[in-house]
């Protein structure tokens, strides 16, 4: 009866949700496009992801060990982040300066874009999409050159840019040029799906994304533009971005209405780029423009409570 | 979520709801061990340690010394002209002596008495005359009953309300909190009670309706009641189990669809929201005269050997009522009284319970440690659980950042500490811990900016 008794505040009873199973979940969701990535572009994606995901997790832990913070590798969210940009990464002809160069937008990820804003939480752009952005700056040879599928490596164009279309079945299954992870269609909305279940992401940001860059495009076709608003959807980083990028915790709205104007957004940067820019791709500038706006977002679709009055 | 609260628009106290919107909450495990277990009466305690402050208000001041003897039903300590309950001796024998137990914030008195194991009622103990309104509020004054929800407010002040402002009458029946099962035991075994006790209010009051909001969880207390019930006025609203129905502004707007503002009580909304438990305790009262003088409680939690619903005489100590319990399965490491969502730790086992203790819940070393925060990954869902659209993450930061300002904007006041958004969090973040943090810097603000108007 004497035993110490712990005092705590209320309530004494949590759910069984942590950091890390949330992290765990987007790692999950995105096995399916992993394992497309190997069939379509060769087993070599494994290296490149694993040569992501250490750099990743290897320079939060220095960065902690330097700074005397806390460890937090253990959140498996830097694993996230390695995999994500190693997704949004091409396998080029020279696999040997693919390696080393993913290393280090990893590490610019990691410590750069998260890290030195505080960590967790705390970082306003997206990190895999920011390193992607500085990796296509600094490493143009590696990033632009689109991988063909199949075991010969050679240089092919996006659809965005291509004159001959790939079939529609060939866009779903991913059977085209393209970033290893971004092609299969099918294998990103798998996993858009499970997260959607398992409620760690909700549908407002990638339907309204993706349905923008849909709408926007139909309606340019309509006046006389060259473009076919189903490929727009189907190729390019829009479905590993909106699914994957867009729904980033720290990085974008929290409200539901700031979720849809965020995707709203979002498509309409991303197809102006794509459109009118001298860029095939737009997806990662569209987001990462987003995401400084993602505080206005936030505050101008902030939801008066319940009971609460208006001022 | 909140869809469309902007639509609902209020007309004198008829809500015109264009939208209906669905309040958050969470899916808590129900744990309802011993909502078959009809309660047992626990053997007369050697010794009752009773408060004085039992209630929301003034402390009451003793009316005995040490060595007078009480009996069963004797009034012991009342302060008639604040807000406060009469308290009764819970056993009949020898007041010991009136303990002070000080902190640096504030003082409890305690009365303990020595039982003499006969639990002789008080001779002047006769059923209360009523013929009109003030003398039901004074029988209800005197009878020493508070919420027996678990807020303690003195339940004759709660209906000392202006005639005519009152249309409907809220039954607080949902009982959302885990483990607990006492006001199931009241619904199940005692409707009558629970109806009579309405029909008083109804009647002496003035209040033409009433609604009674039970969880859906709880089948066998909505036939009970519905068994008893022989009047159009009264119905009862079958609410889901999702947590915390039982929040008086939450059922309040799920039994009547009204909403109760900012600052505003159930009273503006023309409502008198009531626990059935309350109903009951005031219809034995009127029929017996007997004051609040005993309690049943659930005792539950993963280190109590064998859960049981008990009735224990108002200041028995939560270790007797373990003991009746079979003791522990294992090792105690955290116990509270009320549920596990908003109950208040205890240091000690010795700790009596008091009139509005509905559970005492006692958990072993797996279920007692929670796991130290980690950074907020703003994933949102304190927001998207919290009943009302709080933004705890954002209430954090603001009193982290020592924002007043931004705390008056992000309406902290409305939270009623429910716990959804700590019970929730992947970061294990106190996180109403921090809006209770947050409304009491909110409230220093204030007064010093009211202050400086003056």
């Amino acid at each position: 009866m004497n035993e110490k008794l712990i005092v705590a505040p209320s309530p004494h009873l949590r759910s069984s949700s942590a950091t890390w199973k949330v992290m765990l979940d987007v790692i999950i969701a995105l096995i399916p496009a992993v394992i497309a990535s190997c069939i379509i572009f060769g087993i070599r994606c494994l290296a490149i992801i694993a040569v992501s995901v250490l750099s990743a997790v290897v320079s939060e832990y220095l960065f902690e060990l330097i700074t005397k913070r806390e460890k937090t590798v253990g959140d498996l969210s830097a694993v996230v982040t390695g995999l994500l940009l190693a997704l949004n990464v091409p396998v080029s002809a020279n696999i040997g300066n693919t390696l080393w160069q993913i290393a280090i937008g990893s590490a610019f990820a990691i410590v750069i874009v998260k890290m030195m804003f505080g960590g967790i939480g705390h970082n306003f752009a997206n990190p895999a999409i920011t390193a992607r952005i500085f990796m296509l700056i600094s490493f143009g040879k590696t990033m632009s050159p689109w991988t063909k599928a199949g075991t010969d490596i050679l240089s092919g164009a996006t659809p965005l840019t291509a004159e001959t279309l790939p079939s529609l079945t060939d866009m779903l299954l991913g059977n085209y040029g393209g970033s290893m992870g971004e092609t299969c269609t099918l294998a990103l909305l798998i996993g858009g799906i499970y997260l959607i279940v398992k409620k760690i992401i909700t549908w407002h940001t990638p339907v309204a994304y993706i349905g923008t860059v849909f709408v926007f495009t139909w309606v340019l076709s309509l006046c006389g533009y060259d473009i076919n608003p189903v490929y727009q959807i189907l190729a390019g980083g829009l479905m590993l971005g909106s699914i994957f990028m867009a729904t980033d915790y720290s990085t974008s709205p929290r409200t539901k209405w700031g979720k849809v104007v965020f995707g709203v957004g979002a498509g309409i940067i991303t197809v102006i780029i794509r459109v009118f820019a001298n860029l095939p791709e737009g997806v990662s500038y569209a987001i990462l423009i987003m995401n400084i706006l993602t505080p206005y977002i936030d505050s101008f679709t902030y939801k008066v409570p319940f009971g609460g009055e208006k001022k | 979520m909140l869809a469309a609260v902007a639509c609902c628009t209020a007309v004198g106290n008829q809500e015109v709801n264009v939208f209906t919107t669905k309040l958050g909450g969470i899916h808590v495990p129900h744990r309802k061990n011993t909502a078959a277990q009809v309660p047992v009466r626990i053997p007369i305690p050697s010794v009752v340690r009773i408060s004085t402050q039992m209630h929301i208000g003034a402390p009451a001041i003793p009316t005995v010394k040490p060595m007078d003897k009480v009996c069963v039903g004797t009034l012991i300590a009342d302060n008639p002209d604040k807000l406060c309950s009469p308290i009764y001796s819970s056993v009949s024998g020898t007041v010991k002596k009136i303990e002070e137990v000080g902190s640096a914030q504030r003082t409890s008195t305690f009365i303990v008495i020595e039982s003499d194991g006969n639990m002789t009622p008080d001779e002047a103990i006769a059923p209360p005359i009523i013929e009109s309104c003030d003398d039901f509020i004074a029988a209800v004054r005197k009878s020493g009953i508070v919420g027996l929800g678990g807020a303690g407010f003195p339940t004759y002040a709660k209906i000392r309300v202006p005639s005519g402002k009152i249309d409907t009458v809220v039954v607080n029946g949902a009982e959302c909190e885990p483990y607990i099962t006492s006001d199931t035991q009241t619904m199940q075994n005692e409707p009558e009670e629970v109806i009579n006790g309405l029909k008083l209010l109804m009647k002496y009051i003035g209040i033409p309706r009433a609604v009674i909001g039970v969880e859906k969880n709880k089948p066998q207390c909505i036939s009970a009641l519905k068994n008893v019930i022989d009047t159009d006025a009264v119905t009862i609203k079958t609410l889901p189990s999702v947590y915390p129905q039982g929040g008086e502004k939450v059922l309040v707007y799920n039994t009547t669809g009204r909403i109760i503002g900012e600052g505003k009580l159930p009273l503006d909304a023309g409502v008198i929201v009531i626990n059935c438990t309350t109903l009951a305790a005031i219809s034995k009262y009127v029929k017996t005269g007997m004051p609040l003088v005993e309690k049943c409680v659930t005792v539950d939690g993963s280190a109590i050997a064998e859960p049981k619903n008990v009735i224990a005489p108002i200041g028995t100590p939560v270790s007797a009522l373990c003991d009746f319990c079979g003791g522990f399965r294992s090792t105690p490491k955290k116990a509270f009284l009320g549920g596990p969502m908003m109950g208040m730790p205890i240091t000690s086992f010795n700790e009596p319970i008091v009139k509005q203790t509905n559970a005492v819940v006692v958990l072993d070393e797996k279920e007692a440690r929670i796991p130290s925060p980690t950074a907020c990954i703003r994933c949102g869902k304190c927001y998207d659980t919290c009943p009302f659209g709080l933004m705890p993450f954002e209430i954090a930061k603001a009193l982290e950042l020592k924002k007043p300002e931004q705390l008056e904007k992000l309406k902290v006041n409305l939270c009623m500490e429910c716990g959804c958004c700590s019970y929730v969090c992947p970061a294990n973040r106190e996180l109403v811990q921090q809006n209770k943090l947050a409304k009491s810097m909110l409230r220093d603000y204030q007064k010093e900016k009211g202050g400086a108007g003056k």
